[in-house]
């Protein structure tokens, strides 16, 4: 029993580490999609996966690190403060830009590389 | 009553878990902070089954685990569409009927959209929501209806009046 304990007490770390790291990778490629998506709607999208998956695995891999329970609770905390306030948020800038007159892009983009989100002439 | 001691027990549990001193002095301190809290809770007038809905809580953490799954998977195509080098996406604009009646499971329902990736909740018009979606293909009305069944379900009690809605 100890031995397995050994074991777990010995990935953990790395564990923790591994999964800080593919967060902040994720959060890399949401950045890398804010910028080469075409419209303010779009950019949203890219931006969402910052708030789940990326915050999700980084803190994910902060509770494996963490040193007591009370880092551990904190965490969670910052978790569902995370999940329950950035979709508000998201929501918000949203409605506001609906409310504003900003007409999103429709239809499919293949292989469009301008950034303005204008048809190319 | 029961929202006003469901406050109390998240609110001392919040205290407990965030603080980790427990001596005297700082137990009186929380004791009056949450006090302090519940009263300007009770004059807002925001202690009622929105404010307080801890009594659903069991059903709303299913829903929750359910999500986060949803949410995972939906990751996929996004990240796919953010690195891949020819930028192959199809956003619209789809309007999306639901069944909730409570404010709450509205708000639960358009909030999950938003947080699912590849689609955001625009406008909340009556039981008709306006949602942005990255792929058209992906935003038809059948995918949201597992999520605005299951919002509603955890939310709203009545499950046979929705499956008569269902039926007819």
């Amino acid at each position: 029993m100890t031995e397995v304990l050994d074991i777990i007490m010995a990935v953990k770390p790395v564990l923790g580490a591994l999964l800080c790291l593919v967060g902040g990778i994720l959060a890399i490629i949401g950045t890398v999609g804010v910028l080469r998506f075409p419209d303010f709607y779009t950019r949203l999208h890219a931006a969402s996966i910052t708030d789940t998956s990326a915050a999700t695995l980084t803190i994910l891999g902060m509770v494996l690190l963490a040193p007591s329970w009370l880092i551990v609770f904190k965490l969670a905390a910052i978790w569902l403060f995370l999940f329950l306030s950035g979709p508000t948020g998201s929501h918000a800038l949203a409605n506001a830009a609906h409310t504003a007159g900003l007409q999103p892009v429709i239809g499919r983009l293949r292989g469009r590389v301008d950034s303005s989100g204008e048809e190319p002439s | 009553m029961g929202y006003f001691i469901g406050l109390i027990v998240v609110l001392g549990a919040l205290w407990l878990g965030l603080s980790g001193i427990y001596t005297p002095l700082l137990l009186i301190l929380a004791t009056i902070s949450i006090l302090l809290c519940l009263i300007l809770a009770a004059r807002l007038e925001t202690v009622d089954r929105e404010g307080a809905p801890y009594a659903r809580a069991p059903q709303i953490i299913r829903y929750w685990c359910w999500l986060i799954v949803e949410i995972f998977k939906a990751n996929w195509p996004v990240i796919k569409a953010c690195v891949s080098a020819n930028r192959d996406i199809n956003p619209a604009l789809v309007k999306v009927k639901t069944q909730c009646e409570s404010d709450l499971a509205k708000t639960i329902f358009a909030n999950s959209i938003t947080l699912t990736p590849g689609t955001v909740t625009i406008e909340v018009e009556g039981n008709k929501l306006l949602v942005h979606a990255l792929y058209e293909e992906d935003a038809t009305p059948e995918s949201f209806a597992e999520m605005d069944e299951r919002s509603r379900r955890s939310v709203d009690r009545r499950a046979t009046d929705g499956n008569e809605q269902v039926s007819a």
